[in-house]
C-alpha cells in the first residue's frame, strides 16, 4: 500500500469530518426547526442563524466527493452506484433545502412551502449519510466489477438503519447546540435558548442508547475485515473521545463548549468508522470483492498532485471559514430578525 | 419493441445527464453574468455611496442570490451523477477526471459560496471595502469554477496527458503529465467561448431589466445606469466572441473532425461549407442549405480548396447519428449571436436618445437575454451531441461507461422525481424574479430611507439589515404588483 494511499484515506476521513462537523449543525438545526421554532420570530432565528453560513458548509460534501472521485475511483464509483436510490433521496433532499433557504425570507406568501422543503430537505440527508455509513461498514453485495448486486432493500438493516439514526440525532444535538448559541439575547431569545438546552440533554442521553444499539448490532451482526489489532486500539481510543464528548455535552452550561464538544464527537465517530474500516474502503459481502485502499487508490502521480492541491486549498478554505464565522459571530441581535 | 428504450439503461442515463446539464446550465450563466454586473454595481455603489447606487447594488445583489441558490442545487446534482450513472466511466476515468472536480470544490465553490454569504447577509456587519471585495471574490469563484468544469469536460473531449493502464478489470485511464491533461488542446478555447458567452448572459439581462423600467416609466436615472452598464459590457463581450468562437472551431475541426462535419452536415469528404440555414436530411444522407461554399475552410485554413473528411469516411460507428440536430443547433446559435449584436446596436441607440418616441426597442431590449441563454442552450448541445457515441473521445464509448449496478426502472423513477422537482424549482424559481424585478430598486430606495430614520432611533450596534429589508421590499413589491 502506498503511503499517499493511507495519507489519502486519512485526508478523505478529514473531509467527511468537516463536513460532519459544519453542515451537520445547519442540518439538525432544519430537522429541529419544527420543534423549537414555535413562535414566526423562533423560526426566523434559526433560519438567520445558518442563513450566511449552510452553503460553505454544504461544500465540505462536494470536496469529499471530489476528493474520493479523483483519490479512489473504484470506492466513488461503487458506492454512488450501489446506494443509488438513497443517493437520489440525499441529493433532492439538498436541492429543495437550498433553494427553500433562500427564497423563503423574500416570499411570506408561500412561507408553508419553503418550510417543508426547508424540514425535508435536512431530514433526508442527516438521516441517510449514516445509513450509507452503516453499509459500508456492515459490508455491501458485490460482484468481480465492483458492482452493487443487492437490492435497495439490502441496505436496510437494523445495524445500517441505527447507524443512520445515529448520526441524525448526532446531528441534532449540534443543531440545539448551534441554536442556543445563536440566540438573541432578549427573553424571547433566552426562552429559545433554555428550550434547545433542555432538549440537548434529553438528545444527549437517546444518543448514548442508539450508540449502544449500534454497537450491539455490530457485535452481533457484522463480521471485522481482519484489519490488526492497532487498529483495534484506535477504534477504542475514539469511542473513549466520543464518550467523553457525550458526557460533557450532556452537562450542559456553557453553549459554545457544548458546541465545540459536539464537533470532537463527530470527529471521535468518524475515526471510529475509519479505523473499523481499515485496510478496506467499501467492505463486501464475499471479503473478495472488498474495495481496498490499495487496489482503488489512483496513481501515486495523482494522489501527490492531488496532495498538494489539498495542501495550497484547505488552508485558504480554512481562511474563508474563519473570516465568514467572524463576520457573523455572536447571538443574532432582534434587529437582524424584524418582519 | 418500440418502447424499448423505456427499459433501456444506456439511454435513459443519458436522458438523465442531459436533461439535468441542460437545466443546471440556465442558472450557471445567469449566476455568472448577474455576479459581474452586481461586482461592477458595488464598485459604483463603493465610489459614491449614493442612495440610488445603494438600491441599485442591493437589487443586484437580490438577483444574484437568487440565481445562485438555484445553480448550486442543481450542480450538486452534476458531481453526484457520475458516480451514480456512469460509474465505468468513473472508474475508468477516476485517475484524471476526480481531481479537477475537487479542486473546483476546493479553489472556487468555498470562495464563492462565503463570500455569497457576506454579500447577502453581511452588508452592515463589514466595511465597505470588503464588502466590494466579497462581491468581486464571489464572482471570481464561480468564474474559476466554469474553468474547473471546463477542463473536466474538455478533457472528454480531446483526452490528453495520459496512457491507457489496464488492471484485473480492464482499461483505465492513467495521468502521465497533469498539465497536459489540464491544459489539453480545446480546455482554453473552450473556457474563453463558455466565459464571454456567459458574461454576455449577464450584459443582455441587465440591458433587459433597465429597459424594462423605462418601458414602465420606473426609477428613469437608475434604469438608465443599467442600460448604459449593459451595453457596454455586451458589446465588449460581442467583440470578444469573434476571436473566441473562431479559436473554438478551429479547436473542433482540428481535435474532431467528425464532430466539424456534422456541424455542416457533410457527408462527403471535400471543402466545408459555411451555411446560414439549411436542413439535413439523415436519410439520404443529403443536406440542403443557403451559404458559402468552401466558407468553412476558408475561416480554418485562409484557403476554399481544402478539404476535411465527410462523415460517410469515418467508421459508421464512430460517428454522431444526431446530424441535424447538431446542425440546427449549431447555426442556431450563430444566428443567435447575429441577434445579441443587434440588441446591443439598438440598446446603444436608445441610450443616444435616437428612438425616443418609440415603445418597440425598450419591448425587444427587454427580451434580449433570450438570445443568449438559447445560444448557449444550443452551443451546449452541438458540443455533447457532437462527441457521441465518444463519451471520452477516441477512448471509451458511451454505452460502455454506464452503472450496471442501477437497473433501468431506477433510472426511469429519478428521471420523474427530477422533472417534478426541477418543475417546482423552476416555479419558485421564476415566481422569484418577477417578484423581485417587479418590486424593482425602488424597493430598496424606501427601505435605505427608513434604514436612514431607524438608525436615528437605534443605537449603532442593531443597524439595518437583511431581515429588515424584506419587509420593506415584499411590501413595496405587494404595492408595485397592485398598482401593476
Amino acid at each position: 500500500m502506498s503511503p499517499l494511499a493511507i495519507i489519502w484515506f486519512l485526508l478523505i476521513g478529514v473531509l467527511i469530518f468537516g463536513y460532519f462537523a459544519l453542515d451537520g449543525f445547519d442540518l439538525g438545526a432544519g430537522v429541529l426547526y419544527p420543534v423549537l421554532g414555535r413562535s414566526e420570530a423562533d423560526r426566523a432565528v434559526i433560519r438567520r442563524s445558518i442563513g450566511p453560513v449552510w452553503d460553505g458548509n454544504e461544500v465540505w460534501l462536494l470536496t469529499a466527493g471530489g476528493a474520493l472521485f479523483a483519490a479512489f475511483a473504484p470506492a466513488y464509483a461503487t458506492s454512488f452506484s450501489g446506494f443509488y436510490l438513497a443517493i437520489m433521496l440525499v441529493l433532492f433532499g439538498l436541492i429543495v433545502r437550498a433553494v427553500s433557504l433562500e427564497f423563503r425570507a423574500h416570499d411570506a406568501a408561500w412561507a408553508r412551502l419553503y418550510d417543508v422543503m426547508f424540514v425535508v430537505g435536512s431530514l433526508l440527508p442527516a438521516l441517510l449519510c449514516g445509513v450509507a455509513v452503516g453499509n459500508v461498514i456492515a459490508g455491501i453485495p458485490l460482484d468481480a466489477n465492483g458492482d452493487f448486486t443487492g437490492t435497495f432493500f439490502t441496505l436496510l438493516t437494523p445495524f445500517t438503519l441505527s447507524c443512520g439514526v445515529l448520526g441524525l440525532v448526532h446531528m441534532l444535538v449540534q443543531g440545539s447546540a448551534w441554536i442556543a448559541l445563536k440566540a438573541p439575547e432578549d427573553a424571547e431569545g433566552a426562552e429559545l435558548a433554555e428550550r434547545a438546552r433542555a432538549l440537548r440533554g434529553k438528545l444527549v442521553l437517546a444518543e448514548a442508547l442508539v450508540f449502544a444499539f449500534v454497537s450491539a448490532c455490530f457485535f452481533v451482526s457484522v463480521v471485522p475485515n481482519g484489519a490488526g489489532v492497532e487498529v483495534t486500539f484506535l477504534a477504542a481510543f475514539f469511542a473513549v473521545l466520543y464518550a467523553v464528548s457525550l458526557l460533557v455535552a450532556g452537562r450542559g452550561g456553557c453553549d459554545l463548549r457544548a458546541f465545540l464538544v459536539e464537533e470532537l464527537g463527530c470527529a471521535a465517530l468518524v475515526g471510529i468508522a475509519a479505523s473499523t474500516l481499515f485496510p478496506n474502503l467499501i467492505n463486501a459481502t464475499k471479503p473478495a470483492f472488498a474495495i481496498t485502499i490499495e487496489h482503488a487508490a489512483g496513481s501515486d502521480l495523482t494522489l501527490a498532485i492531488m496532495l498538494g492541491i489539498a495542501l495550497i486549498g484547505v488552508p485558504i478554505v480554512l481562511v474563508y471559514h474563519v473570516v465568514a464565522y467572524r463576520v457573523f459571530r455572536g447571538r443574532l441581535k432582534r434587529g437582524d430578525l424584524t418582519y | 419493441m418500440r418502447m424499448g428504450w423505456l427499459n433501456d439503461p444506456v439511454v435513459l442515463a443519458r436522458i438523465q445527464f442531459g436533461l439535468t446539464a441542460l437545466y443546471h446550465y440556465i442558472f450557471v450563466p445567469v449566476s455568472i453574468g448577474v455576479g459581474l454586473v452586481t461586482a461592477v454595481m458595488a464598485s459604483k455603489w463603493y465610489r459614491d455611496g449614493s442612495k440610488e447606487n445603494d438600491a441599485a447594488l442591493r437589487f443586484w445583489v437580490r438577483l444574484y442570490a437568487i440565481n445562485f441558490a438555484v445553480g448550486v442545487a442543481t450542480g450538486i446534482t452534476m458531481e453526484f451523477q457520475f458516480g451514480t450513472n456512469w460509474a465505468d466511466y468513473s472508474r475508468f476515468v477516476g485517475d484524471i477526471f476526480g481531481a479537477p472536480l475537487a479542486a473546483e470544490a476546493l479553489f472556487a465553490f468555498f470562495m464563492e459560496s462565503v463570500f455569497i454569504g457576506i454579500l447577502i447577509f453581511g452588508k452592515n456587519r463589514v466595511s465597505r471595502k470588503v464588502y466590494r471585495l466579497s462581491a468581486w471574490l464571489s464572482w471570481a469563484g464561480s468564474l474559476l469554477s466554469a474553468l474547473w468544469i471546463i477542463i473536466a469536460n474538455s478533457w472528454m473531449q480531446t483526452p490528453a496527458g495520459y496512457k491507457i493502464a489496464y488492471d484485473a478489470n480492464g482499461a483505465k485511464a492513467q495521468i502521465t503529465d497533469f498539465l497536459a491533461a489540464a491544459l489539453n488542446p480545446s480546455t482554453l478555447p473552450r473556457y474563453f467561448h463558455v466565459a464571454v458567452a456567459v458574461l454576455t448572459m449577464g450584459a443582455l439581462v441587465c440591458i433587459g431589466v433597465g429597459a424594462y423600467y423605462l418601458l414602465k416609466g420606473r426609477v428613469q436615472s437608475i434604469a438608465k445606469g443599467f442600460l448604459r452598464t449593459g451595453v457596454i459590457l455586451g458589446a465588449i463581450c460581442a467583440v470578444a466572441m469573434l476571436p473566441a468562437a473562431h479559436q473554438q472551431a478551429l479547436t473542433v475541426a482540428r481535435t474532431q473532425p467528425a464532430k466539424l462535419a456534422a456541424m455542416e452536415g457533410q457527408y462527403e469528404t471535400g471543402p466545408v461549407a459555411l451555411s446560414l440555414f439549411g436542413w439535413v436530411d439523415e436519410q439520404n444522407q443529403q443536406t440542403y442549405a443557403l451559404g458559402i461554399p468552401g466558407g468553412t475552410s476558408v475561416l480554418a485554413d485562409m484557403d476554399p480548396t481544402v478539404e476535411y473528411l465527410g462523415l460517410n469516411d469515418f467508421d459508421a460507428d464512430e460517428t454522431t447519428p444526431f446530424v441535424n440536430l447538431i446542425f440546427q443547433s449549431y447555426h442556431l446559435m450563430v444566428a443567435l449571436y447575429g441577434a445579441i449584436i443587434l440588441v446591443v446596436i439598438l440598446g446603444a441607440l436608445v441610450l443616444k436618445g435616437k428612438l425616443a418616441n418609440h415603445k418597440w426597442p425598450l419591448v425587444i431590449l427587454s427580451l434580449g437575454w433570450i438570445a443568449p441563454i438559447a445560444a448557449i442552450e444550443f452551443g451546449w448541445m452541438v458540443t455533447e451531441f457532437g462527441r457521441y457515441p465518444w463519451i471520452v473521445y477516441g477512448e471509451l464509448k458511451v454505452e460502455d461507461a454506464i452503472s450496471l449496478a442501477v437497473p433501468a426502472w431506477q433510472v426511469l423513477i429519478t428521471i420523474l422525481l427530477f422533472l417534478a422537482v426541477y418543475t417546482l424549482l423552476f416555479v419558485v424559481w421564476a415566481r422569484m424574479l418577477s417578484k423581485t424585478v417587479k418590486a424593482g430598486p425602488e424597493a430598496f430606495l424606501a427601505e435605505g430611507e427608513a434604514a436612514a430614520k431607524d438608525a436615528a432611533v437605534a443605537d449603532a450596534d442593531s443597524a439595518p439589515s437583511y431581515f429588515g429589508a424584506d419587509a420593506t421590499a415584499d411590501a413595496a413589491a405587494e404595492k408595485g404588483g397592485a398598482s401593476a
